[in-house]
């Protein structure tokens, strides 16, 4: 079974945002960077898993530049067989899923998974624009995966419970919380990681469908104000006049 | 071409010989595969060992020796063990970058480093190729716990006087230890033991590895200890021990020659450790800095606790670059040996010997470096930082050890000081020719300096007179008390102290000149600012140091002239040092984690 798993290069959780070019792009000084989280821990891993049992590949892919091959290297340590870089940079969900899409359409994949979402971008776009372009079913905010001959099963959260869904290969999935648990590059992925394939193919011609224009950080936490129980009439007077918003 | 050649300075040279900032290592420049091999190691103490540290502490049953197999596991205890023998054949500094890594993790740390360090190590670079084969892998990747048994009730500092004894068991087959070991760590769980005992009634100690499965061993109850409860630290008795000739490590009398190496390894390597340990505290002391408000705003907002956190940062930065620049200096002698045909395993071991007095500058200064940080980390949290429920407890009671073990902090006092002069009388450190210089320098008229030495020229002016006081200070006692100078160990610790702060400022200095070059001087403002800070504040404990040990053996006009000249050369310009520390904490708490 041949897995297509994509990932995305985000900054670390604990990383300071800050922006530049008059609040139009992400200021990388100092930032660290890593596999978004729902792409490794629970895509990858629950790939590697299903290889490990019953054979087959795992290919790793992103679109992105150079700078993004350490964390490629990182997803390779943990036990991808290879990985490939489409050879561009873009914040646009459409122009990322359709180069992905056309790497996947040429070479025939029987899962392609990838996170919910990034945990930068947020767009969770990503996944379901990849199964339309390859016309595949998708299977979004999967919790769980077995995969037995062509039949997949799948479980996804749903409202108050879980849904179980069946679905034949080829398909779409994207993964949340709960598919896998994180693993730890070992030394001896560390080291095979070097001599893995990380081939860089070049991007076909699309035009992205959006445009970041700027970025604003959320406003710092505002004081809290502690009003008497019994004092309705000044509680009032504040929402009218203070917060403005009766 | 010959100008490109490496000039790295030889063991002790720093105090006679200035470097060049191109010829030292700084942490900056870590490769992305070290990148990724320290990530792996503070994932696994994320994982592993964080969500674990009470139940470490209350020895539960298994636990640490779960979490040494889990390492083993991910190649971590391999790391620096040569590819044959099942490890990683990584180079020193990337073993380094791995203790610091596994630094904050509190007791399975000191579990961790023991089993790589002094449990594995006496082997690797001692042992046969048989016994090499049979134990290396297996405690390479985990599946073997290793123990180190030098320490006795009577002999401890005074390792050489251990009692332990080694007689040929009357069929000639067999060594039979008898004896008793204290304060050995991983003893509860360890499968393979260093043992070092005397032969008959030889003067030196020879080494034996012992398996536990050898009979007439038994262990006493788990210590009752200060801090790292969770390490396994026992008494180890050794009743008619039978161990098979072909056991015995090394040659006969030895011992002590092992041990000694072993330790200088160790030294540097807890350097590294208490690194790791350092940005952690830091790391939690700013957080809560910034989440903890008094009198309307976050603590962090108080200058007060602003100086604490940026001084936190000035001595741990310090340390950092001392520890990389003397573990790549290491590693190149090293790979120096291995090119002339040196094997792996001595090449190793005589290019630590080599920075001897390295090592253990990094072991005071990393030990003591991190008791002030966990000891500020404390006072930050106020009265959270007694309470057993936040960090800063474990921290501190952890931290304390530090200055105790691999050798205390005062004997490497001491040896930092007899090691200089022992590779001086050995004719391997010019240190008399430089020391009679400055002795006539002080009779001269002061000359007006005006040598450019390139970047930051003013301060490392004062890092060459630093020197001057210390060589001034060290020629004079070595003249004036001979062979007397050993026993006086107040004089000897005051040298000491000026030598373990000249190498921390010329290394601090020489990492933010390479950091320039690299990253430009607005990236790097406030690294500017801690190097600055170091050097003005250490001028004053220079001062000291060497006005004690000078009124501790000079008099007369001898000792007018010295005190003049320590003076001259303790001078530094004046720094507006509230602002500079400001400038440090306020990166550190809008970045929210050790961040330098």
């Amino acid at each position: 079974m041949k897995f297509l798993v994509c990932i995305s290069k985000v900054p670390d959780t604990t990383s300071k945002i800050g922006f530049t070019d008059n609040n139009s792009k992400f200021n990388e000084a100092g930032v660290q960077f890593i596999v978004n989280p729902y792409d490794e821990w629970y895509a990858l891993v629950r790939a590697l898993e299903l290889k490990e049992a019953n054979g087959g590949s795992v290919t790793i892919i992103t679109v992105g530049e150079q700078s993004d091959e350490p964390v490629m290297r990182k997803a390779l340590a943990i036990g991808a067989d290879e990985a490939v870089r489409i050879n561009a940079k873009s914040d646009d969900s459409f122009f990322i899923a359709k180069q992905i899409a056309e790497y996947a359409k040429n070479n025939s994949f029987d899962v392609v998974l990838c996170g919910k979402e990034t945990i930068n971008f947020n767009s969770a776009q990503v996944p379901a624009t990849i199964a339309e372009l390859l016309d595949m079913p998708l299977v979004s905010l999967a919790t769980k995966l077995d995969i037995n001959g062509n039949t997949a099963t799948l479980e996804r959260d749903v409202q108050g419970g879980s849904e179980v869904v069946e679905v034949q290969t080829p398909f779409v999935l994207s993964a949340a919380k709960g598919m896998a648990e994180q693993r730890i590059p070992n030394m001896k992925g560390i080291m095979m990681a070097r001599s893995k394939p990380l081939n860089v193919v070049e991007p076909v011609s699309v035009e992205a469908h959006t445009e970041i224009l700027s970025y604003e950080l959320p406003s710092g936490k505002t004081e809290c104000k502690y009003v008497e129980a019994d004092k309705m009439d000044e509680l009032i007077e504040l929402l009218h006049n203070e917060a403005k918003v009766i | 071409m010959e100008t490109t050649t490496k000039q790295a300075l030889k063991g002790g040279e720093f105090l006679v010989k200035e470097s060049k900032a191109e010829n030292v290592f700084i942490p900056e420049e870590f490769g992305e595969e070290q990148r990724m091999i320290a990530q792996t190691c503070k994932d696994y103490v994320s994982q592993e060992v964080f969500p674990n540290l009470d139940a470490v502490d209350e020895q539960q049953e298994g636990l640490v020796e779960g979490l040494l197999k889990k390492a083993g596991e991910l190649g971590i205890l391999g790391v620096h063990i040569p590819e044959q023998y099942g490890g990683f054949g990584k180079d020193f500094v990337t073993e380094m970058l791995v203790a610091e890594s596994l630094g904050d993790a509190h007791s399975t740390s000191v579990a961790l480093m023991a089993h790589m360090g002094i449990g594995t190590l006496p082997i690797l670079y001692y042992g046969n190729e048989e016994q090499k084969k049979k134990y290396i892998p297996k405690l390479s990747n985990g599946e073997w716990a290793a123990a180190y048994c030098l320490t006795e009730p009577g002999s401890g500092s005074d390792a050489n006087s251990g009692k332990t004894k080694a007689v040929l068991s009357e069929d000639g087959k067999n060594w039979i230890l008898n004896g008793q070991k204290m304060w050995i760590t991983n003893a509860g769980f360890a499968d393979v033991f260093t043992v070092f005992a005397k032969i008959d009634d030889d003067k030196n100690l020879s080494a034996f590895i012992v398996e536990k499965g050898f009979e007439g061993i038994t262990l006493n109850a788990e210590e009752k200890k200060m801090g790292i409860k969770g390490s396994s630290t026992r008494q180890v008795f050794f009743n008619n021990c039978v161990v098979p000739l072909e056991n015995q490590l090394g040659e006969r009398e030895i011992g002590f020659k092992i041990a000694l190496n072993i330790l200088n390894v160790g030294r540097v390597k807890l350097g590294a450790a208490v690194l790791g340990a350092c940005k952690k505290v830091i790391s939690n002391a700013v957080n809560y800095s910034n989440e903890r408000s008094q009198f309307g705003r976050p603590i962090s907002k108080y200058g007060a606790i602003r100086f604490k956190l940026a001084e936190q940062c000035i001595r741990t930065f310090a340390m950092e670059s001392a520890l990389y620049r003397a573990s790549k200096n290491i590693q190149d002698k090293i790979a120096e040996l291995e090119s002339e045909g040196m094997t792996h395993e001595k090449a190793q071991l005589k290019g630590v010997e080599e920075y001897a007095a390295e090592c253990a500058i990094m072991k005071v200064l990393g030990s003591e470096v991190l008791d002030y940080v966990a000891d500020e980390g404390v006072q930050i949290y106020g009265g959270m930082g007694y309470s057993a429920e936040a960090p800063m407890d474990r921290a501190y009671r952890d931290a304390r050890i530090n200055r105790i073990f691999e050798g205390s902090n005062e004997i490497n006092r001491m040896l930092i000081v007899d090691m200089l002069l022992k590779r001086a009388m050995k004719g391997q450190l010019d240190l008399m020719g430089p020391a009679t210089k400055v002795a006539g320098e002080l009779m001269s008229v002061p000359s007006s300096d005006d040598e450019d030495l390139g970047m930051f020229s003013d301060l490392k002016k004062n890092v060459k007179n630093f020197k001057k006081s210390a060589l001034m200070v060290a020629g004079a006692a070595v003249q004036k008390l001979m062979q007397t100078l050993s026993k006086e160990q107040e004089i000897l610790m005051n040298v000491a102290d000026m030598l373990i702060d000249i190498y921390a400022a010329e290394s601090i200095i020489l990492r933010v000149e390479k950091l320039i070059e690299l990253k430009g001087e607005d990236a790097v403002k406030e690294q500017v600012d801690m190097m600055n800070v170091f050097v003005y504040d250490m001028a004053d404990r220079i001062n000291k140091y060497g006005k004690d040990a000078i009124n501790s053996f000079a008099e007369g006009d001898e000792q007018r002239m010295m005190l003049m000249g320590l003076k001259r050369f303790t001078k530094v310009e004046p720094l507006n040092i509230k602002e500079a520390r400001q400038r440090i904490a306020a990166k550190l708490i809008n970045e929210n984690k050790y961040c330098f």
